[in-house]
């Protein structure tokens, strides 16, 4: 934290150094926690922890107040099932480090050891209100890509929020692919997880399994549901195999995700109480097992009692996740054309914030403006889902964040694209 | 996981666009006379399209953007026999005609998508419908998109219904440099490709620069495999047009026998006399600058660059040419030729004057392109670039139609004009705002109100979802 903190103030020199306390006053504050906005309220943090936020919150003696009357606050967006800090472009080859193809390992793979966090995706999105992100590998050649992380995206070299917050699984479509069948790909399951108890029963040995001593190894916590195991899967029939892991190994903490084809069986989804990170907008049958796609999956999912956090999952990231606000947006919007199921608004915004904390068991620490949460605060200068808003100021950890990227330092280079007495090469 | 095969799906993909539209022969290749039309002035595919019937409609109590800048407030549209008849505050309803109260809503053109791969890569995305990329020959002008799109494609629907598209440019992929004509369409279901055909519209021609090509023919150990290869291949191709033209030409003059014909030249031959737009799919800078200079060397004009996402870095120079920018609001970072694109792109583009216009080349993007355009005006307005939603909202109507040579027909809502509408249920520049109604020549093809007017695609019939809202 200590570095985080020297890093950022390095770049902000109107924060005062180790400002103790910060109370942001006036705004229209959205807690995350599903709760709808609250007018005129405030937000008081110190360090890198909330103190309070709502209404009627006092001002502590000696804070700092930023005035933000107009302007909204709230929690840091959290990014559900990203590539964040791991790839430099999607088609960028040469950079991606979340597919591992030419390894013999899988399961055991650990994301949180590429984490890049001047990566530039990390920079845009950051400055768009993304505090936090879950990070997970692809699956190649096993139906375990590996052991996913979440991230602060603070410009600083801590970025890491929490390691191996869960092992990755591809039990769908996509896994077929990988495996040769849905039918191939329960039984490496199967093999794997029979591996782990195994190893762990007899000192590590799996010489008869079809797995590596680290990958047994690092699906123990999973089967003993230490671990979540987050699953890809979108046909009704394949949530319902993937639900019924629970018969054979009853401790695994299961996650579904994609899921676009959840609201067919929502009532047992929520029955399992497994949570599900859907794609949010996904409404073409753009794979045979998504033909009953729409909009209205999450809405439908929500009120069956399901927890629902949403991704890019299943519909096109190439804005980055900074977008999730625009699609928790939509789902709002739909609430209004008839026949819809979408969100209110305090429940949209939970999708992109403690919704996916919550999903990783880490909502007491982030995705909320809860008392206690860390500080990860955004003052927006209007409804942060509506389109034609934007931050003003993004704190992670209680630490003011650079507002720069390349993104805006490539827009002041051309904002006049004429070149002037020299090449643009020497205008910064 | 689909995220990668999302960014995939992209790198295949690749447009660009510009230019007037002249009207082509509706009969097929056939004698004048004695003399043999030059073939690439006839379509032997016509289309087949046509309007389905529509009431007289007075929508009132709306805020109007009319699709080229103009905007009224408290205003009235009436729509009859297809087409536009009127704008303005105070028109009365024809007797009989259907009256609906739009106070809080709002009126636009329909969403014109200059960039869209519906149909030649529909839904579901599967390696038998996968029919966008000709990629056995860096130069395939003699292919046409089509003859690749499949009608049924469900993502025709969600276009309609959530995003209030009624006129889209289907285009080949861009694994080839001249990845061959696109077809533009009406966004009406039909049986036949022929049947949602826009009637009059002119071919685009796609092109691309860039990674695609040369990664796509690299890979195949064979030219090009650099960006020094992409344009020594067009260059070659393009000499052979000249001179097939010129015996064209020559024949047309003089007579005699006929030239042999050859059917990616005929596609080159109507680019260069200038019935065939070249929509040029291009990233970088200097690599439209290069494309610039190659269509002044050989005669040609390119109508627009698609995905042109460092634009904003030549705008005087494209305005200077008369080429338009088609471009997406905030997508960058994918691949290495859009790791410089900036959201302000289609706000600065504006600020100087040049031709722009927002595009999708995705079947998830083009059901908000009203969206998009909202982002892009914002980004400009932060960067001190204000420009009204009326104005922004050309980035949807008037310059896509122009770029497709559509814009005497269809892309504002002046009178006369096909009745291509669609009615908000609020600010379409709005997150929180969705189609009500959409007219289609003055027939309503979406209404959320009307499950009945909710088309469902011969591929979700009896499966499961068929008919749900979308």
């Amino acid at each position: 934290m200590r570095a985080r903190k020297i890093l950022a103030i390095a770049t902000l020199l109107a924060t005062p150094a180790f400002a103790d306390t910060i109370a942001v006053t006036g705004g229209t504050v959205a807690i995350g926690d599903g709760s709808q906005p609250i007018p005129n309220g405030t937000v008081v943090f110190r360090d890198e922890r909330v103190i309070a936020a709502g209404a009627n919150v006092a001002v502590p003696a000696g804070a700092r107040v930023i005035d933000a009357h107009g302007k909204w606050v709230a929690a840091g967006i959290v990014a559900g099932f990203t590539s964040e800090g791991i790839v430099d472009g999607e088609g960028i080859e040469e950079t991606y480090d979340g597919a591992a193809g030419k390894s013999v390992f899988n399961a055991a793979i650990d994301v949180s050891t590429a984490i890049n966090p001047t990566n530039q995706s990390i920079a845009v999105d950051r400055s768009w209100g993304v505090t936090r992100a879950v990070v997970s590998p692809e699956a190649n050649n096993s139906v375990f890509a590996g052991q996913g992380a979440v991230i602060d995206t603070g410009a600083d070299d801590t970025p890491v929020t929490k390691a191996r917050a869960f092992q990755y699984a591809e039990l769908g479509e996509d896994g077929a692919s990988h495996i040769g069948s849905r039918p191939a790909s329960y039984v490496m399951l199967h093999d794997a997880l029979a591996a782990a108890k195994s190893a762990a029963h007899q000192g590590g040995d799996t010489k008869n399994a079809l797995i590596t001593r680290a990958d047994a190894a690092a699906l123990l916590p999973v089967v003993q549901g230490r671990m979540p195991l987050v699953v890809h899967v979108e046909r009704a029939s394949d949530i319902l195999q993937v639900l019924s892991l629970r018969q054979t190994y009853p401790d695994l903490k299961l996650v579904l995700l994609g899921a676009a084809e959840g609201w067919i069986v929502a009532p047992k989804i929520a029955a399992a109480h497994v949570p599900v990170i859907a794609g949010a907008l996904a409404d073409l049958p753009e794979a045979f097992e998504r033909t009953a796609a729409t909009e209205s999956n999450v809405g439908r999912m929500e009120k069956a009692g399901v927890t629902v956090a949403i991704s890019s999952v299943d519909v096109s990231t190439m804005g980055g996740q900074r977008n999730l606000r625009q699609y928790a947006g939509n789902l709002v919007g739909i609430s209004r054309v008839p026949g819809m199921t979408g969100l209110d608004w305090g429940a949209a915004f939970a999708t992109i914030s403690s919704g996916p904390a919550a999903v990783f068991g880490l909502d007491n620490e982030i995705g909320s403006l809860r008392p206690g949460r860390r500080a990860d605060v955004v003052i927006w200068d209007g409804d942060p889902l509506e389109l034609s808003s934007a931050p003003v100021a993004v704190w992670i950890d209680g630490v003011a964040q650079p507002m720069t990227s390349r993104q805006t330092r490539l827009r002041d280079r051309y904002l006049n694209p004429q070149e002037g007495v020299l090449p643009k090469a020497y205008e910064r | 996981m689909s995220r990668n095969v999302a960014a995939l799906g992209a790198l295949i993909l690749l447009a660009g666009c510009v230019g007037s539209a002249p009207p082509r022969s509706a009969s097929a290749s056939a004698p004048s006379g004695d003399r043999v039309v030059e073939p690439w002035k006839t379509d032997p595919f016509p289309s087949t399209y046509h309007a389905y019937p529509g009431v007289t409609t007075l929508i009132t109590n709306v805020t109007i953007y009319d699709g080229e800048g103009g905007r009224i407030d408290g205003g009235s549209v009436l729509l009859a026999d297809g087409k536009v008849q009127a704008i303005g505050r105070d028109i009365q309803a024809p007797a009989g005609a259907m009256v609906i109260d739009g106070t809080g809503k709002w009126v636009t053109p329909g969403v014109i998508d200059v960039h869209s791969h519906l149909g030649d890569y529909p839904s579901p995305a599967v390696k038998a419908l996968s029919d966008g990329n000709e990629a056995t020959s860096p130069t395939t002008p003699e292919v046409w998109a089509e003859h690749s799109v499949w009608p049924q494609d469900p993502g025709f629907s969600r276009a309609l219904a959530n995003g209030g598209v009624t006129t889209l440019q289907i285009l080949p992929g861009s694994a080839n440099l001249m990845g061959g004509r696109s077809v533009i369409v009406k966004n009406v279901y039909a049986r036949t490709t022929q049947g949602m055909k826009f009637p009059g519209a002119p071919y685009g021609f796609k092109m691309a620069c860039g990674e695609n090509p040369k990664r796509v023919y690299g890979d195949k150990g064979r030219e090009p495999s650099t960006r020094m290869g992409n344009i020594a291949v067009d260059r070659e191709t393009w000499q052979r047009a000249v001179e097939y033209k010129r015996r064209w030409d020559k024949y047309e003059k003089d007579g005699g026998d006929p030239p042999s014909r050859d059917l990616g030249m005929d596609t080159l031959a109507g680019v260069l006399d200038g019935r065939i737009l070249v929509h040029n799919h291009c990233y970088r800078a200097d690599e439209m600058a290069n494309v610039i200079d190659m269509s002044k060397e050989f005669g040609y004009h390119v109508t627009a660059f698609h995905h042109g996402v460092e634009a904003y870095k030549i705008a005087d120079l494209l305005k200077a040419n008369d080429i338009c920018a088609v471009v997406w609001a905030d997508w960058f970072g994918f691949k290495m030729e859009s790791y410089d694109a900036i959201p302000e792109n289609l706000a600065i583009l504006q600020k100087t004057g040049t031709c722009a216009m927002i595009h999708s080349d995705d079947e998830n993007g083009i059901q908000r392109l009203n969206q998009e355009v909202a982002k892009a005006q914002a980004a400009g307005r932060r960067a001190g670039i204000a420009i009204p939603d009326e104005v922004a909202w050309e980035w949807l109507s008037i310059n896509p139609a122009r770029a497709l040579g559509i814009a005497d027909k269809t892309g504002s809502l002046k009178p006369g004009k096909m009745a291509d509408v669609v009615l908000w249920n609020g600010n379409p520049l709005s997150v929180y705002t969705r189609p009500d109604k959409v007219w289609i020549d003055g027939a309503i093809m979406y209404d959320a109100h009307d499950p009945k007017r909710r088309p469902v695609s011969d591929f979700e019939l009896g499966q499961p979802g068929e008919g749900d809202v979308k």
